[in-house]
C-alpha cells in the first residue's frame, strides 16, 4: 500500500456496519501493512527512534516466520485485510465531559462509568486502537500507581517503558507477536512501585468497534518488589460480519515477594481470531495468578505463561472456556520452573456445546536448577452434545528428578442423575442444566470480582441458549 | 391438599417387571407406610411416582388429586406438589444448598420470585429446626455430606419447599438414634390435612417416632397387606417371611 492511499479521514467509515456505533477515526492507516505503514503509524505517534526500529525489525521478522503450525486452522485468516490502525479521537481524554458523545454512549452501554463508580480506583478503557478514556484515581497516583495506556507511558515513562518492553516477549517469540511489535498501538501499562499495595481490583475494558480493525494492544505490567495488585481486564464486542484479528501481546514483570493477579474475560463475537501472546515471570518468592476467561471469538489460541525464576515463586493458571457453534477455543497454560522449590497449578475449565470445540495445550517444564518443583495440572469438560468435542495436549518437559507433577483430565456430559435430582424439585430441563453448569463454573467465577461473576453467568447463559432449552 | 391414587401399577425396567399391579389410595392429610423385604419394589414405587425416566410403565395410572400424572415430565409433577426424599441424594458440586433451594422454591412459586430476605430467615429457622450447622447453607448441594446429612438436607428441602404429598424413600437408613429423632420432627411437623406422606421403610423404628395412618406390606411388586399402626408392630415380631412364603405360593 502506497501513502497516497491512506486516508486520513475515513468519511464512509459506517458504511456497512449495521448498528455499529457513529463513530469517525480521525486517523487511520487504512487496509493492509507495509514499512509505510508502520512508519506512518510511528510517526502520527510521536515515538521515539528506538520503537520505530523496533517496530521495524519486528516487521521484517515477521514477513520471514511462517505460520503457526499446530491447533487451529487459521488458513481463513486474511492478514493483507486488517486496518493496522485507527485512532478515533486526537488525544487522550482525561475528563468524562471532553469524551465525544457516541463513545460515551457505548461505555455507558457496556457499563464502564457506573464500573468505576462503584469498584474502581482507576479506569482506562480502549476504544478501537487507542484509550480514549483514561481516569486514574488520585490515592493511586499519590502512591505511585502508574496506570495509563501504553502510548502515553511511552511519552511520559520513556525509560521505564524501554527497560521492560520486549523483554519477556521477543518480537521473534512468534508470527503474531512480531506483528504486534510491528503495529502495537493502545494497551495498559501498569507500574506498581515497591512495597505498594493496589488494594482494590484496578481495570480496564476493551472493545473492538469497527469490521477489519487489528487490535494490537501491547500490555505491560511491572509489579516491584514486594508490591501487590489485582489488574482486571474484561473483553466485550459487538456482533458483525467481517473478520477481525485481536493479537495482544501481554508482559507482567512480578518481582521478589511481589504478587499479581491477571483477570481476562474474553467475549469477543464469533468472526473475531483471538490470537495472543501472554507471558509473565515471577522472581523469588513472587506469585503470578492468570485468571482466564475464554466465552467469545471464533478461533482463540492462548497459553498464558509463568516464567519461575526465583526460589519458591508460584504461578497459576485457573481459566475457563466456552466453546459453541463455530468456535474452537484453544487455551492452555505453560509453566516454567527455573529455580528450586517453584509451585505451579493449572485448572482449566471447559464447556462445549452446539459443535463446539475446546483443547487444553500445556506445558509445564523444569529446567535443571528447578529441584523440589511441584505442579498439579488438572482438567475438566463437560460436553453437552455429541458433535462438540474437545481434546488434552499437555507436554511434560523435566530436566530433574526430584519434582512431582500430578496431571488429572476428566470428560463428562451433564449427568443424567443430577439432572433427574434438581428436576424432582420442580427446576425445569433447562434450569437444571443451568444451574450444574454453573455449579461446574463455580471455582473460577467465585475468584471474580462480584460485577463480572454476575455478567459471566449471564453471558455464559446467553450463548448456552440454544442448548440447554 | 393432595389425594394419590395407584391403580394397577405395573413397572419394568430394562424388560423386568419389578411392580405387578399396585393398588394404593392416599387422602388427604394420611400418613402411609410402605412396608417389605429387600428387592421387593418400594423404591420402584417411589421413583415411578416421581417419575424417574429409568422405570417404564406397561399398565396403570397414577393418579394426583383425579388427574393421571404419568404422562407429566418429573418437574411438572414436582411443582404439582410431589416430592420425593431420595435414597440416594446427588451431590451436584459448587451449587450451593442456599441457591439450589431458593432455586427451586422460585420455580415452584408461579413467576413470582420468593423474596430473599423471607427465605434466608425461613431457611435458617429450619435449619435451626434440624440441627444442621448454619455452614450447610453455603457448601455445595450435598457436596461431602455424610449419609445422615442428606438425609436431613432432603428432610430441610422437604419443609422448605412445602410438598402436598411426599414420598420419602428410606428415608431412616444409615441414621443414628438422634438423627432419627431429628428427622421424625421434621416428618410430624409437616402434618397437617395439607400434607399427604408415603414412607418406605424396611423397619418398623421410624414408625414409632413417626406413627402411620396406614400401613402396606408389598412383596414381589404387590401389596400384600394393609392395616394400621399395629401392623408394623406385628411385623417386627413375625418378620417378612410369612409374607414372602405366602407370595411363593402365589
Amino acid at each position: 500500500m502506497t501513502k497516497e492511499q491512506i486516508p486520513l479521514k475515513e468519511n464512509d467509515v459506517n458504511n456497512e456496519r449495521g448498528s455499529m456505533d457513529k463513530v469517525e477515526p480521525v486517523f487511520s492507516t487504512g487496509v493492509g501493512i507495509s514499512e509505510a505503514t508502520i512508519k506512518e503509524i510511528s510517526k502520527a505517534k510521536n515515538e521515539p527512534e528506538w520503537m520505530l526500529d523496533l517496530r521495524l525489525k519486528a516487521y521484517r521478522k515477521y514477513l520471514t516466520m511462517p505460520m503457526l503450525d499446530f491447533g487451529p486452522d487459521l488458513s481463513a485468516l486474511n492478514l493483507d485485510k486488517i486496518k493496522y490502525f485507527q485512532r478515533a479521537t486526537d488525544h487522550i481524554a482525561r475528563k468524562w465531559s471532553d469524551v465525544p458523545d457516541t463513545i460515551k454512549q457505548t461505555f455507558e452501554r457496556i457499563g464502564v462509568p457506573k464500573a468505576e463508580r462503584q469498584y474502581l480506583a482507576g479506569s482506562s478503557a480502549q476504544y478501537e486502537s487507542e484509550a480514549v478514556y483514561s481516569n486514574l484515581k488520585h490515592d493511586l497516583e499519590s502512591r505511585g500507581i502508574i496506570f495509563m495506556d501504553t502510548d502515553s507511558a511511552l511519552r511520559l515513562h520513556p525509560d521505564l517503558v524501554k527497560e521492560y518492553f520486549g523483554k519477556l516477549i521477543s518480537y521473534s517469540d512468534n508470527k503474531f507477536a512480531a506483528l504486534n511489535t510491528a503495529v502495537w498501538s493502545g494497551g495498559t501499562f501498569l507500574y506498581v512501585p515497591k512495597g505498594v499495595h493496589a488494594d482494590v481490583p484496578i481495570q480496564s475494558y476493551f472493545r473492538i468497534n469497527a469490521g477489519r480493525t487489528g487490535q494490537f494492544e501491547r500490555t505491560l505490567i511491572i509489579v516491584d518488589e514486594g508490591g501487590s495488585v489485582n489488574y482486571v481486564e474484561g473483553c466485550t464486542a459487538p456482533n458483525y460480519s467481517e473478520d477481525s484479528l485481536h493479537a495482544a501481546v501481554v508482559e507482567v514483570f512480578v518481582k521478589k515477594d511481589a504478587y499479581c493477579r491477571y483477570t481476562t474475560i474474553q467475549n469477543w463475537s464469533t468472526n473475531v481470531y483471538s490470537l495472543e501472546t501472554k507471558r509473565a515471570s515471577a522472581g523469588e518468592n513472587a506469585t503470578m495468578e492468570w485468571v482466564d476467561g475464554n466465552l467469545g471469538a471464533k478461533i482463540t489460541m492462548k497459553y498464558p505463561s509463568v516464567y519461575l525464576v526465583g526460589r519458591g515463586a508460584t504461578g497459576t493458571m485457573l481459566s475457563i472456556a466456552a466453546a459453541g457453534a463455530g468456535m474452537h477455543q484453544d487455551t492452555g497454560a505453560k509453566m516454567i520452573h527455573m529455580a528450586p522449590d517453584t509451585h505451579s497449578q493449572i485448572v482449566s475449565k471447559s464447556i462445549c456445546h452446539d459443535g463446539g470445540r475446546a483443547d487444553y495445550r500445556g506445558l509445564i517444564k523444569y529446567t535443571k536448577d528447578a529441584h523440589h518443583a511441584h505442579s498439579h495440572v488438572e482438567c475438566d469438560t463437560i460436553l453437552m452434545d455429541k458433535k462438540s468435542g474437545s481434546d488434552t495436549f499437555p507436554v511434560n518437559d523435566i530436566e530433574t528428578s526430584d519434582g512431582t507433577i500430578e496431571h488429572e483430565a476428566r470428560v463428562s456430559k451433564v449427568s443424567e442423575e443430577q439432572l433427574y435430582y434438581l428436576e424432582s424439585r420442580g427446576l425445569s430441563e433447562s434450569a437444571a442444566t443451568q444451574l450444574i453448569i454453573m455449579g461446574f463454573l463455580e471455582p473460577f467465577t467465585k475468584q471474580l470480582p462480584m460485577e463480572y461473576a454476575v455478567e459471566l453467568n449471564r453471558l455464559i447463559k446467553f450463548q448456552m441458549q440454544g442448548s440447554i432449552g | 391438599m393432595a389425594d394419590l391414587e395407584i391403580k394397577n401399577l405395573k413397572v419394568a425396567v430394562e424388560d423386568k417387571t419389578i411392580l405387578n399391579g399396585v393398588n394404593l389410595h392416599i387422602k388427604d392429610g394420611e400418613v402411609h407406610a410402605l412396608m417389605g423385604p429387600n428387592g421387593t419394589g418400594k423404591s420402584t414405587l417411589s421413583e415411578t411416582i416421581m417419575g424417574n425416566p429409568r422405570y417404564t410403565i406397561t399398565d396403570g395410572q397414577i393418579l394426583l388429586n383425579g388427574k393421571d400424572i404419568t404422562k407429566m415430565s418429573v418437574d411438572q409433577r414436582a411443582r404439582a406438589g410431589v416430592f420425593l426424599a431420595m435414597q440416594y441424594p446427588r451431590e451436584v458440586a459448587g451449587v450451593s444448598n442456599a441457591n439450589f433451594i431458593h432455586s427451586a422454591m422460585n420455580a415452584r412459586s408461579n413467576g413470582k420470585p420468593v423474596p430473599v430476605l423471607k427465605f434466608l430467615q425461613d431457611l435458617q429457622h429450619n435449619m435451626k429446626f434440624l440441627d444442621i450447622p448454619d455452614e450447610y447453607a453455603d457448601r455445595g448441594l450435598n457436596e461431602d455430606f455424610s449419609g445422615g446429612e442428606k438425609k436431613r438436607n432432603e428432610i430441610l428441602q422437604m419443609m422448605m419447599l412445602k410438598p402436598s404429598m411426599a414420598i420419602l424413600d428410606e428415608i431412616d437408613s444409615g441414621l443414628d438414634i438422634d438423627a432419627l429423632k431429628v428427622v421424625a420432627k421434621g416428618i410430624n411437623a409437616m402434618r397437617s390435612d395439607k400434607f399427604s406422606c408415603l414412607m418406605v421403610t424396611h423397619y418398623q423404628r421410624l414408625l414409632n417416632y413417626v406413627v402411620p395412618d396406614f400401613v402396606h406390606v408389598m412383596v414381589d411388586g404387590k401389596i400384600v397387606k394393609d392395616g394400621g399402626p399395629e401392623l408394623a408392630k406385628e411385623l417386627e415380631k413375625t418378620g417378612y417371611e410369612g409374607f414372602e412364603k405366602e407370595a411363593e405360593k402365589g
